[in-house]
């Protein structure tokens, strides 16, 4: 065997953190990692967040972000340990030796500069290319990354490009030096499933291309599958499993990453369609003021009270915006909406308040849909105060027992936002819909700023709750995989319209129309060589090329 | 929890002059308008800081200056903010032609130098504590309406403001319970701040001879009175000036700490 191009022995990395209220105190947040990476090898980390595994990462260019400390351990790169080297060694390093590819290329290009400029800044810096010969790199890594014009797409501003062609210029910028090692940092988490297949298909082959060795660190176990040849799973900055691909996906050792794997399977029987739909849609078309173009066009949908109705699409398809419309924040501009049979005002303040009751909402980001200056009691226990008038030991009564539900202990009602986890805090907010006592609710992609063993919980919860309490969910996701485990019925959106909707055995069985199977074969999948079996049979490109 | 040094020494400063000001009966030596010695004595056993220009106490009209200028600038500051945040958090709550009609009418306000606005008023009105209190209010609540506003514009996007909305709550409740307490370490920064540009403008006032009417003392006053010393060497024109300096310092110092503790509070805004 080759000697590693990167050895990590017993990497400890530290930090200082600040609670509010306390003294600052140095925590541990990587307790003695090893591992090893052969020349032109992949290695995936990966872990939920917080596991480290992003930390370990930039450790591998001897870098900590602000706070965090490397305090022990070796790293190697090319036989040299950089931990020990002087500043100078390192930077010869980065940018050289070892790039880095971040989760958003957007925030990292700096806008006011042309991307050939930036993609051949550290090659010419470094010098391991003139100006001319990095360049026509550049170019050659543009085609070979499929980015569309290769030899002009470099004049063209970070603005002028869609997000997954930024993802790829940015994985040109790392490679353009010639690097040994490639940090990938969740490079494709941000984008659409149907744009993260190509971006994800063209760091495969670029991988395998160049020769370049590559740390992939993502949360995502499907994704990590089809690039690496070895994964790590990482959690609580331990290592808890490592092995071939092969062996991880298909025979787990460890019981955390047998549940990573298992994620997302859970069953959910289709319920049929009753007499009274809840909520009726009917013909509506919006627009946002001041525009002259229609986010949605014509959109019709139904849902049965206690049902499911899951809307899907890629960011910008109009499915926020649907939720916008039913609850009043946005007034249509045509149609109408039926609730409970009773037609909806176009506008909030006009809703009588049992509509506002009875049609709930929870949204993405927990953290910003409660008040960080109350406390988990104020926030569950206001609807209670405001629809139904509960005060004093009754309001409290009924606190605990939403608290209860949401499977959240006592000890909860004096807590503020900021000391609750993320999982923590969707189930306050699902708490927060529930005290109303709705009928129908409305979530807006609840899960998908959540760990994937986090969010099926909250999934789960979902489920249950729906049983106990008969409420009917409005589900606006991008994510198939939450789509199959929860809903009744479904409706596909793409550029403002409805392109395919019915009950969930109908929408995903085929004969699919061409946005519907570009959308449910993007969505990765747990198996070896998924992605080239999807790449050798797609009907229709991806909108965010 | 540990108070910071400059903290204390602030909080210190600041409650001495508040305690001087609340009890200056019981602690000035002779009355206030008392004509108890010699023109410009220097300080002796007698008179600790010696006499002003008519040969009334200096330490005592200190002392009794002290407790006007400090009451004036707390009354306007509070004055300020109660109508500034008000309005600004309305403006941003409201948004659309009520926020533009609120703004640009204070635009309009601030776009005319406030000394000069003061001046033109008080000449017109009689120049009463209360008219003094009013005008200074209601100038500065234009900056604090500037700055409640942007601060609040921010914070009424974010989803627990539309939750709030989605559930029905009427806009005191959004501006008193969802906005508010976000709002507030910033605005309590500024209220340090305003409070001592309310005590120079009281002082600038007096100084300008359109202020707190003699024979009652301020500070801007007192130098005012005692400035033809200074030709003489007398130096009882400086103390109300170490006075105005000592105390602005040690409220921002207290500022300073509010602001940090409140900033880190439960992980909340800043």
């Amino acid at each position: 065997m080759t000697d590693p191009l990167l050895k990590v022995r017993g990497l400890k990395i530290g930090a200082t953190i600040y609670p509010p209220g306390e003294k600052a105190r140095d925590i541990e947040i990587v307790h003695g990692v090893d591992f090893d990476l052969a020349p032109g090898k992949v290695l995936g980390l990966i872990g939920e967040s917080g596991a480290g595994k992003s930390t370990i990462g930039l450790a591998s260019m001897a870098y900590g972000r602000g706070g965090v400390e490397i305090t022990g351990g070796s790293v190697e790169v090319n036989g040299r340990d950089i931990l020990q080297s002087g500043i100078r060694d390192v930077r010869r390093l980065r940018g050289a030796e070892v790039t880095y590819v971040s989760q958003s290329a957007a925030a990292s290009f700096n806008p006011a500069k042309k991307i050939m400029e930036q993609v051949t800044e550290a090659a010419i810096l470094q010098g391991k290319f003139g100006r001319k010969d990095a360049e026509a790199r550049a170019v050659e890594l543009f085609a070979k990354l499929g980015l569309p014009d290769p030899e002009n797409i470099g004049q063209r501003y970070p603005h002028q490009v869609s997000g997954g062609q930024l993802q790829r210029c940015m994985t040109a910028l790392a490679l353009c030096p010639e690097p040994d090692l490639v940090v990938f940092d969740e490079p494709t988490t941000a984008l659409d499933v149907t744009t993260q297949i190509d971006v994800l298909a063209a760091i495969k082959d670029a991988i395998r291309d160049t020769g370049v060795a590559a740390l992939y660190i993502t949360h995502d176990l499907a994704v990590v599958a089809q690039v690496s040849d070895h994964i790590m799973v990482l959690r609580m900055g331990e290592m808890v499993e490592y092995g071939t691909v092969d062996q991880i996906i298909n025979s787990p050792q460890e019981e955390y990453t047998q549940a990573l794997v298992s994620v997302r399977s859970i069953d959910h029987e289709e319920k049929q369609p009753t007499t009274n739909p809840v909520l009726k849609v009917e013909g509506i078309t919006a627009r946002y003021k001041g525009t002259s173009f229609d986010v949605l066009k014509n959109i019709n949908v139904e849902l049965y009270p206690g049902q499911t109705l899951a809307v899907v699409g890629e960011s910008g398809s109009g499915k926020s915006t649907l939720a916008r419309v039913i609850t009043g924040l946005l007034p249509p501009s045509a149609g109408k909406i039926t609730f409970d049979g009773r037609e909806l005002t176009p506008d909030l303040p006009t809703r009588p308040l049992e509509d506002l009751r009875e049609l709930q909402m929870i949204y993405q980001m927990a953290d910003t849909a409660m008040n960080p200056r109350q406390t988990v009691g104020t926030i569950i226990g206001r609807p209670l105060e405001f629809y139904f008038g509960l005060k004093g030991a009754e309001k409290q009564k009924r606190i605990q027992e939403l608290l209860d539900e949401i499977e959240l202990g006592t000890g909860f009602q004096d807590r503020y936002p900021a000391e609750l986890s993320g999982g923590q805090k969707q189930r306050v907010c699902i708490a927060r819909a529930l005290a109303a006592k709705p009928k129908l609710i409305i979530c807006d992609e609840v899960t998908s700023a959540l760990d994937p063993l986090v969010a099926d919980g909250i999934l789960k919860l979902l489920l249950n709750l729906q049983k106990i309490e008969d409420v009917a969910y409005l589900f606006i996701t991008h994510d198939l995989a939450t789509v199959r485990a929860i809903s009744d019925s479904i409706a596909v959106m793409y550029q403002g319209e409805v392109v395919r909707y019915g009950p969930k055995s109908q929408v995903m069985s085929p004969p699919f129309d061409d946005y519907t199977d570009l959308l449910l074969s993007s969505v990765p999948e747990m198996k070896l060589g998924w992605l080239e079996e999807v790449l050798a049979s797609r009907k229709m490109e991806s909108a965010g090329n | 929890m540990r108070i910071p040094v400059a903290a204390l020494i602030g909080l210190f400063f600041t409650s001495l002059f508040f305690l001087m000001a609340i009890f200056a009966p019981l602690i000035a030596p002779y009355g206030m308008a008392e004509v108890v010695g010699d023109v410009w004595e220097p300080p002796s056993d007698q008179f600790m800081l010696g006499t002003d220009n008519i040969g009334r106490d200096l330490l005592s009209r200190m002392i009794y200056g002290g407790q006007t200028t400090i009451f004036i600038a707390t009354a306007a500051t509070a004055l300020s903010f109660i109508t500034g945040s008000v309005l600004g958090f309305f403006a941003a709550v409201s948004g659309g032609w009520i926020d533009q009609a609120i703004s640009r009418f204070v635009d309009l306000i601030m776009s005319i130098p406030s000394l000069i606005f003061a001046l033109v008023v008080l000449s017109v009105m009689p120049t009463t504590v209360t008219i003094l209190v009013v005008l200074m209010g209601l100038l500065d609540s234009t900056r604090v309406f500037r700055l409640a506003r942007a601060v609040a514009v921010d914070i009424t996007v974010m989803d627990y403001v539309e939750a709030a909305r989605l559930r029905g709550e009427k806009t005191a409740w959004i501006i008193f319970r969802e906005i508010l307490p976000n709002a507030l370490s910033p605005l309590v920064a500024e209220m340090g701040l305003r409070f001592i540009f309310a005590v120079l403008f009281v002082s600038t006032l007096s100084f300008l001879g359109l202020g707190v009417q003699p024979p009652q003392a301020d500070w801007g006053g007192i130098v005012k009175e005692n400035k033809e010393g200074i030709n003489y060497g007398i130096a009882a024109a400086l103390y109300p000036a170490y006075a105005i300096a000592v105390l602005c310092i040690s409220i921002n110092l207290v500022a300073d700490w509010v602001l940090n503790r409140t900033t880190s509070l439960k992980g909340g805004r800043g």
